[in-house]
């Protein structure tokens, strides 16, 4: 099995999205709040993740746009569930070592005096692991 | 009556106005808010990837608290509630998770059985509205108030089900019940950004910003929100036509009358 395939078979095991529901109308781009700051939007997720064309996805900063706010998940008129699609893309890129997109670090300069708890592990739950 | 209560970190810590006022109504209505004994924090954001098991057991361990008590677990946090019900839902529709889950837990086995109710729902299905509407004293009359659901209340919706997510009324009917008037505007079941506002503050800033925008355009002048990092974002936002934001609790207390005075 090539590496492709390899990562494709990861994806659908880890979000247990069935790619293939897609019927490619666009409900889920068009509805995404993140829609003007992404490279790759949530119908490119799931058209690449089928066809195989995964590196560029592990390597877009798409993924740290995505908001998991599921309007996409809900609007899809299909149940493809593409913010699914999106999280398992993102954990096989921060997985790897060395890979987080955030870093305790990068903590202080987000903080003020009203930033609430709930941001902060809420960021570090997606951008790091 | 007695229910377990998750309260979670922001409400012990930046949000403690939406806890404090949250308890204290509860107790008004004849509900006693029982916060779970050692709880930990439930992470912020629920984690849909099936390989993920580590991250859910705060929620799962909450869980099991209340059905040791026979109790119903309810949160005032729209983001805990998002991930013990979605942690919930895990444990009782996929097998597989839940003996995962499960092989972490030194007690026997938890699979889905405590029911999970956002404190509103205890408002409209356990207490009921039209009880709240006969306790209040000092009815918010002549305040055009729009609520601001955002994502983490309705969606996903097949899981969290407590309103229809496109069309929402629980928070509408919770301001009738209060004696405000609601008003209805598109972006209010809309994302503020979330917890993108550690990484890309400006976009947080835009899609806030809209929120208010609209909101403002169909006559309200003030938001109600039940999620401090939505409140956090909707304050910090730049845009022009800002309103004031509150906790859904503060205006409960205020309407029932036991909101002290700074």
């Amino acid at each position: 099995m090539d590496k492709n395939a390899r990562l494709k078979e990861q994806i659908e095991r880890t979000s247990g999205v069935n790619v293939l529901k897609c019927m490619r109308c666009g409900k889920c781009s068009g509805t995404c709040p993140s829609y003007d700051e992404m490279e790759y939007h949530p119908h490119q997720f799931v058209y690449m993740v089928e066809t195989g064309d995964i590196e560029p996805l592990l390597n877009s900063q798409s993924l740290y746009k995505c908001l998991t706010c599921f309007a996409c998940v809900d609007r899809c008129p299909r149940g493809v569930e593409p913010a699914k699609v999106i999280e398992a893309v993102r954990l096989m890129a921060i997985r790897q070592q060395g890979n987080n997109h955030m870093t305790p670090n990068d903590v202080p300069e987000a903080l003020d005096d009203d930033l609430p708890q709930q941001a902060i592990v809420s960021a570090f739950r997606r951008f790091s692991k | 009556m007695v229910v377990s209560y998750f309260p979670g970190c922001t409400l012990k810590t930046k949000a403690k106005e939406l806890d404090k006022y949250a308890r204290l109504s509860a107790e008004k209505l004849g509900v006693t808010l029982e916060e779970i004994e050692n709880w930990q924090c439930c992470g912020g954001v629920f984690s849909s990837a099936k390989d993920e098991i580590a991250t859910k057991l705060s929620s799962v361990r909450a869980l099991k608290a209340a059905k040791d008590k026979g109790q119903i677990l309810v949160t005032a946090c729209s983001a805990c509630h998002n991930v013990i019900k979605q942690t919930n839902h895990a444990m009782q529709t996929d097998a597989d998770f839940a003996m995962k889950v499960n092989n972490y837990m030194k007690e026997e086995p938890y699979n889905g059985e405590t029911e999970v109710m956002f404190y509103l729902e205890l408002l409209r299905d356990v207490i009921g509205f039209d009880k709240i509407k006969s306790a209040v004293v000092n009815p918010l009359k002549g305040k055009k108030i729009g609520a601001y659901y955002g994502c983490l209340l309705l969606r996903p919706s097949t899981t969290m089900k407590m309103d229809d997510a496109e069309n929402p009324k629980i928070l509408e009917d919770f301001i009738r019940a209060i004696g405000a008037t609601p008003v209805i505007y598109s972006m209010r079941n809309e994302c503020c950004g979330g917890y993108v506002t550690m990484d890309s503050p400006d976009l947080a800033d835009k899609k806030s910003s809209a929120v208010h925008a609209d909101a403002a355009a169909h006559g309200a002048d003030m938001l109600v929100t039940a999620c401090p990092l939505c409140r956090y974002n909707l304050e910090k936002c730049t845009s022009e036509e800002k309103l004031p934001v509150v906790y859904f609790t503060e205006l409960l207390a205020e309407a029932l009358g036991i909101k002290e005075e700074a």
